[in-house]
């Protein structure tokens, strides 16, 4: 049964690679085969993990509360017709309040005021306080690039200047980071072919 | 002379993509088929994770999440099999949980092959309560009743019936969060387990994200980062084990010399071609 599973993942994985040469129909049939296959197994997983001791077995249970969120997702579903459009509405209304009471005031916390406060922490020792004031000069420079209420001074332009080259540096590494990311996932999956398929590398 | 320099800077710029394709598939195939086994140095960031994980107590029990699909799995997957092997050489037991849906067969794999390793059964030196939905309110679950929102482990034993689960319920009963994530639940992690209810967190993510969550790690919200394939491979080095991200180091390296090469020499053409002539100073 694992032989079949490592060919059947091996095949799609090179139907996939296929692409790289340019579109054909072997990469059409991996993605859609990819689709399908997701769409049908997050519908199980939701259903056993969701719905189903959640709504089912707790109403069944005599617990008829889990009837009212069950109705606000169903309402969710008035989008699909005109008629009932507005249903979904209250549905969505329901679920931003939610969402803003449980988001906002730990977003402010977690980060504004303490990034805020590391921001502007008294300076450590040796290259500590370099760091530290690179931060706060980086963290003031963006600030400035991003400010557009007023029209821009001499001094505005300048540290916004500084602030494009900080956010170039954090864009550079940013990208850097990904190109090593999907490096990765090459990587694992040339392990995969040549260590579990081809049995060319050593058992990991 | 410059007439052949530029057609050989033309020719160059309009090589065909799949000639660079090529070139990356050997750059990644003949380091793993002929390693040469590069050193591995690990980053202050990673040492600080490992040191937040040596300074709990022994027999702690510990809360990991580990939100992670298969698309993804290529960089977080040896991150948890060397985090899991960390924790059970401490004897620590962790408590696992997945917010992600395709998770659980993946750390189920993981379990197995760091349980292996270290000698560690089910439900006796960790616990594997499975995949939970809802994100942000399933980690606000967390907060006060585990058992609750997870009446069953992963296998269908009752978490009340298991002895670990017998003493903890809530984020206050761990000295120690590991979230090994790749989407924004490490956010969510920081904003409710970390900022609300201060507990110690340790975070792998993606390398694509990891640039995200420096900040973090600057201000204390969080103990340790380790990112990406690369800082999977640091801490398998600090653990002292040989894994998937330590053995696709030198396909790593030698495939970013690959790319940097490319890099300067699409930049050289494109000046001594003029190719850039007109695409500069609009926003200087």
């Amino acid at each position: 049964m694992q032989i079949l599973e490592i060919w059947v993942a091996s095949l799609l994985t090179l139907c996939v690679f296929t692409f790289l040469y340019r579109d054909n129909p072997l990469y059409r049939f991996a993605e859609h085969l990819f689709v399908g296959v997701s769409a049908g197994y997050l519908l199980a997983v939701q259903y056993q993990n969701v719905l189903r001791p959640n709504v089912i077995e707790k109403v069944a249970g005599g617990n008829l509360m889990p009837l009212i969120p069950a109705a606000l997702g169903l309402m969710i579903l008035g989008r699909l017709a005109k008629r009932t459009h507005g249903l979904s509405q209250w549905a969505l209304a329901f679920y931003v309040g939610i969402y803003s009471g449980i988001a906002v005031p730990s977003y402010l916390q977690a980060q504004i005021f303490a990034q805020l406060a590391d921001a502007v922490k008294p300076f450590g020792a040796g290259w500590a306080a370099i760091n530290s004031a690179l931060v706060l000069i980086g963290f003031l420079a963006v600030i400035a690039y991003f400010y557009f209420t007023a029209p821009q001074n001499r001094v505005h332009k300048a540290a916004a200047r500084v602030g494009i080259w900080f956010l170039m540096v954090a864009f550079g590494a940013s990208f850097g980071y990904t190109v090593m990311a999907r490096v990765s996932l090459l990587i694992a999956r040339v392990q995969f072919l040549l260590r579990d398929w081809m049995d060319f590398l050593a058992p990991a | 002379m410059a007439g052949v320099n530029g057609s050989f800077w033309q020719r160059l710029l309009g090589i065909d993509r799949r000639w660079i394709f090529v070139l990356i598939g050997l750059g990644t195939i003949i380091p793993l088929l002929r390693p040469i086994n590069l050193p591995v140095a690990a980053s202050p960031r990673v040492r600080a994770a490992y040191a937040a994980i040596e300074a709990v107590p022994e027999g702690s029990i510990i809360l990991m999440s580990l939100d992670y699909e298969p698309d993804i799995m290529a960089e977080l997957q040896p991150m948890s099999i060397a985090v899991l092997r960390h924790c059970f050489r401490r004897n620590l037991k962790p408590v696992i949980l997945t917010l992600y849906p395709a998770g659980p067969g993946l750390i189920e794999r993981a379990l197995e092959v760091a349980g292996a390793a270290e000698g560690k059964q089910r439900n006796t030196d960790y616990v594997f309560l499975g995949y939970k939905s809802g994100n942000q309110a399933a980690i606000l679950g967390l907060g006060d009743n585990i058992r609750g929102l997870f009446p069953r482990d992963f296998w269908g034993t009752s978490t009340d019936s298991l002895a670990i689960m017998q003493k903890v319920n809530a984020f206050a009963d761990f000295p120690l969060l590991i979230n090994l994530s790749g989407s924004a639940i490490a956010d969510y992690y920081i904003r409710i387990a970390s900022s609300r209810y201060h507990v110690p967190m340790v975070l792998g993510s993606t390398a694509v994200m990891a640039t995200d969550y420096y900040p973090y790690l600057s201000s204390g919200q969080i103990q340790g980062l380790i990112g990406g394939m690369k800082g999977a491979a640091e801490y398998e080095r600090l653990v002292g084990i040989t894994g998937d991200a330590r053995r696709g180091m030198d396909a790593q390296s030698l495939v970013h010399v690959i790319i940097v090469i490319l890099v300067i020499l699409g930049n050289v053409a494109a000046f001594a071609t003029g190719a850039l002539r007109g695409r500069t100073g609009g926003n200087s």
